[in-house]
């Protein structure tokens, strides 16, 4: 399976490629149901316009329509009303757009949507039961909120590698977020509680 | 039936007010499913991005659109500050202010007719050097922003034949020349953006004429006469609803114009109109704090109490070219003869808007630093230097309130056990460790607040008021009020706030907003039980007087056994709702809420002399705020307002390059701002001796954002021995001050 593009970011997919232009070429997988899909040379294809993939969200397989330059967070946001993964950042550097793509966490703003094809995307309205978003509850670990949903797939993806986390591993490993209104001692309470089991 | 008399519940008897009660929307914005301005979809709408100016100053003198209207998925193309065809030019006075915006199918569309707007500019010189006083002078970029001056009577006056300022300049002298000790500096804070994570901006849609508003705002009631005077329409036409808000901290009191822009562009296509800021325009545009510098020159006695003080500052607002008010220095302290001048510094930047506790932070921080200055000259402690000058302060009576906070704040932080002379602990390494403090000061009146109260014959109750929660936890504070006031669980109470529909409330800035709600949701609720009590007296013919309301139940004499369930006494209101609107202005006198309140923070920091870096070891705030409502959120406001300083003190700064007077760090990669690792430990100390809470409810939002910043430079200065002037304490200038100090 072959990439036109020199540069691959770690999903495998060059954004650089994507983003020059309405069309990009992308493993053939990823767009094997593309009308617009043309082959450029073996196991390599061009995508321009439209196009249709299938993701599982939260468990549930679904589709969206996307260009090359449409990002994660825009299908989420426009297209399936998931809108709990927030705009804050061009660049990622907030957090706030923060998902679980195989298990892995992602910045939705950075991800283009056709390099999730046919992958697992877990966002912050599926872990309404989980004990993470009750912590934060329990620890006050929000004020106005808009950070909050990226904080909580942020703290599970954190939890789920170092399940037992000394309070100096989750200071050091939960840099990736930012909250303007500073609730980060209390997401610190919330995390030290879930390691604790409280 | 007889007047309410208001008050609020003894400390013992009270069921939740004062107690830790988890926010009511807690679970919304822990699971992503609270909605934001930002996260509202309407069917057909259309999303605009649009062109922010490249240029500092500059003027517009066309733009051409064909290019971009020809962009698949582009529906309209609105101009905002640029001409249309045959107008004069528009002259563009910050980087970023917007110009065309484009209405199109998707994201992706609208940006990438944005892409083809083609301006044409003709440059203008800029100027952004507002820490340079000389610089803007000679560019002809000042303006006098006031000043004053205060002598000790003693001193007497000037005869008629003397130049009354000639006079006041040889006294000033001599004060000087009597003085023990003088310390001159020069401090300053540099400017810095609201940046709420929600960017600015509105979904809106017509209803025939009627304007359908969902606006990111702290002003729920009362931006929809602004909206009506740009669009030609009254008032009544324009509903503003916002239920969630992204963050404000000031920047959000107004429909601004991209809001005019989107109502006008949703008229135009008939379509709903999604418009929010990007991020680089949410810094550059959306809302900015002004900048401080400062001369000053102090002398005290011998004890270190100050006798004089002496200060000119300057900053910049934007090109308005206003400054940090002249009213707050010195701050806080205020010895007994004091002179101070402003001037205001014209910036090709946009112009500044409130920014939580405006001027405060500022002028503790240029303020205090010269005391602990003067601590540093007297080799004693800090804490010595701002007890002692507890003797001249601007509001005398506090002054125990101060002592006892510092008191406090000392143990909190270990004060005997880590404190040393500036610049005399035993470096580790290349670590040295310092400790620093700050006070302030805030209002905090309460805000004008009405709140319709329903309370049904079943028992259901619900509330509505035209507040908005800013994440304070207005929503939860309206709640327990009923919940208290009525003796009903809190789940029984369902209140209904962010919508201009409801009854008026004010705007939530500088601190008013729980003492509004709290005044409305008391008055509301002490009005209604009043008539239940009526009518359940009535009923048991027992005295209204002899009755209380608790635990969902209306007893006779605090006795249980001679109850009436909550519900049983709904049932006596009849077939109608029983409905109360209560009202309160603002101002007006009330046992229910006051205002003025005194804290203090104090850092410990370890400061890198090889790298420059700064980190918090710990930070403690003491905080009075009168009578608490929600200790688990009054806490919640301190440690995010600690974080604040944090950021200020150390991260966040405006960069615009010299020469062009751009905007440099428009990304949240580039404009900092601290991470968790970067808070240290915080401790909150919520100050509540009796006689506070005697005083009722007063806002609690800004004055713990004030002092911290003051703490911070005061501790780095005590560990280093050396005076970092400016802030944020970036690693480049602490080394920066290092090396001046070495010569």
């Amino acid at each position: 399976m072959g990439l036109l593009m020199s540069k691959r970011t770690s999903s495998g997919v060059s954004r650089r490629g994507f983003l020059k232009g309405s069309s990009a070429a992308v493993a053939a997988t990823s767009v094997a149901n593309s009308s617009t899909a043309e082959a450029i040379e073996p196991g390599v294809q061009v995508v321009t316009g439209e196009t249709s993939i299938s993701v599982t969200v939260n468990g549930r397989p679904m589709k969206a329509t996307v260009e090359p330059r449409t990002t994660l967070l825009e299908v989420l946001r426009y297209q399936f009303e998931l809108t709990g993964a927030k705009p804050v950042s061009v660049d990622g550097s907030s957090g706030a757009s923060t998902v679980l793509v195989d298990g892995k966490p992602v910045m939705a703003s950075t991800t283009l949507a056709l390099s999730v094809a046919d992958k697992e995307i877990t966002t912050c309205e599926s872990l309404a039961d989980d004990s993470i978003p009750k912590a934060f509850v329990e620890h006050d670990a929000q004020q106005c909120g808009f950070c909050t949903p990226g904080f909580v797939v942020a703290v599970r993806a954190f939890l789920n590698r170092h399940p037992n986390a000394t309070e100096e591993q989750i200071r050091t490993g939960l840099n990736g977020n930012i909250c303007r209104c500073g609730t980060y001692a209390n997401v610190l309470q919330a995390a030290i509680s879930l390691v604790k089991g409280n | 039936m007889a007047e309410v008399e208001y008050s609020w519940p003894e400390q013992a008897d009270t069921q939740l007010i004062g107690k830790r009660v988890s926010r009511l929307d807690g679970m919304e914005k822990s699971s992503g499913t609270a909605k934001y301005t930002y996260d509202i979809n309407l069917p057909k709408q259309l999303i605009v991005r649009a062109l922010g100016c490249p240029h500092a100053h500059c003027r517009v003198t066309a733009v051409d659109t064909s290019a971009a209207e020809k962009v698949p998925g582009v529906v309209l193309v609105h101009h905002l500050k640029a001409p249309q065809p045959g107008d004069e030019p528009v002259e563009i006075r910050a980087d970023g202010t917007l110009l065309v915006a484009v209405a199109a199918e998707s994201e992706a569309a609208a940006a990438e007719g944005v892409s083809k707007l083609k301006v044409t500019y003709e440059m203008l010189p800029s100027f952004v050097a507002d820490h340079d006083l000389e610089a803007a002078e000679r560019a002809d970029r000042t303006k006098r922003a006031g000043g004053g001056i205060e002598l000790d009577e003693a001193l007497g006056e000037p005869g008629d034949d003397d130049d009354e300022e000639e006079w006041e300049e040889e006294k000033i002298q001599e004060l000087f020349e009597g003085s023990e000790f003088v310390v001159e500096g020069e401090y300053g804070i540099d400017a810095i953006t609201h940046c709420c994570l929600e960017p600015h901006g509105s979904t809106v849609h017509w209803e025939g004429n009627k304007l359908k508003v969902n606006l990111s705002t702290q002003n729920v009631s009362r931006t929809d006469d602004g909206f009506a005077d740009a669009l030609q329409i009254t008032a009544d036409e324009v509903d503003v609803h916002c239920e969630y808000i992204g963050g404000g901290f000031g920047s959000k009191f107004k429909p601004d114009y991209w809001g005019i822009a989107a109502a006008e562009m949703s008229k135009k296509t008939g379509r709903p109109i999604k418009f929010l800021l990007t991020r680089d325009q949410e810094l550059k545009i959306a809302g900015n704090r002004p900048s401080g510098f400062i001369n000053v020159k102090l002398g005290a006695d011998k004890d270190g109490v100050v006798q004089v003080w002496d200060s000119h500052h300057w900053g910049t607002s934007g090109f308005n070219g206003s400054t940090v008010s002249v009213g707050n220095f010195p701050y806080v302290y205020r010895p007994k003869n004091w002179r101070r001048r402003a001037t205001g510094i014209i910036t090709d930047n946009e112009p500044s808007v409130a920014w939580r506790a405006p001027n405060h932070p500022q002028a503790c921080a240029l303020t205090q630093t010269a005391y602990d200055d003067l601590a540093a000259k007297m080799g004693v402690s800090s804490l010595d230097i701002f007890l002692r000058n507890l003797a001249h302060i601007d509001s005398p009576e506090k002054a125990p309130i101060y002592a006892e906070q510092l008191k406090i704040g000392a143990d909190l932080i270990n004060w005997q056990d880590h404190w040393h002379a500036h610049g005399k602990g035993a470096a580790k390494g290349s670590v040295v460790h310092g400790l620093g403090i700050g006070i302030h000061k805030w209002g905090g009146t309460a805000n004008s607040s009405n709140c319709l109260l329903k309370i049904h014959p079943d028992g259901g109750v619900e509330s509505y008021c035209g507040t908005q929660d800013l994440g304070t936890g207005t929503r939860t504070v309206c709640a327990m009020v009923l919940a208290e006031t009525l003796g009903v669980p809190l789940e029984a109470v369902q209140v209904h706030i962010g919508s201009s529909t409801y009854p008026f409330s004010g705007a939530s800035g500088g601190s008013t907003t729980v003492g509004a709600v709290s005044e409305s949701h008391r008055r509301a609720g002490q009005q209604a039980i009043a008539q239940i009590f009526g009518l359940v007296a009535a009923k048991l013919n027992v005295p209204a007087d002899s009755l209380t309301a608790a635990g969902g139940k209306i007893s006779v004499d605090g006795n249980s056994d001679k109850s009436m369930s909550w519900k049983q006494a709904c049932s006596l209101i009849g077939i109608q709702p029983l409905e109360v609107t209560s009202t309160y202005k603002r101002g007006s006198d009330s046992p229910l809420s006051s205002s003025n309140v005194g804290g203090c923070q104090m850092a410990h920091v370890a400061v890198d002399t090889d790298t420059g870096q700064v980190r918090i070891q710990k930070m403690v705030a003491v905080q009075e705020m009168g009578l608490i409502i929600n200790r688990k959120t009054a806490e919640s406001q301190v440690y995010g307002a600690m974080i604040m300083s944090i950021a200020a003190a150390l991260f966040e700064q405006r960069i615009n390059d010299p020469q062009s007077g751009l905007f440099m760090n428009n990304e949240l990669d580039s404009y900092r701002l601290p991470r968790l690792g970067d808070i240290g430990e915080l401790v909150v100390h919520l100050h509540e001796p009796e006689s506070e809470r005697a005083r009722g409810v007063i806002g609690l939002g800004e004055p713990p954002a004030i002092s911290g910043a003051a703490a911070i430079s005061n501790a780095v200065c005590n560990a280093l021995g050396v005076r970092v002037p400016t802030l944020p304490l970036t690693p480049k200038r602490v080394l920066d001050a290092i090396r001046s100090a070495k010569g």
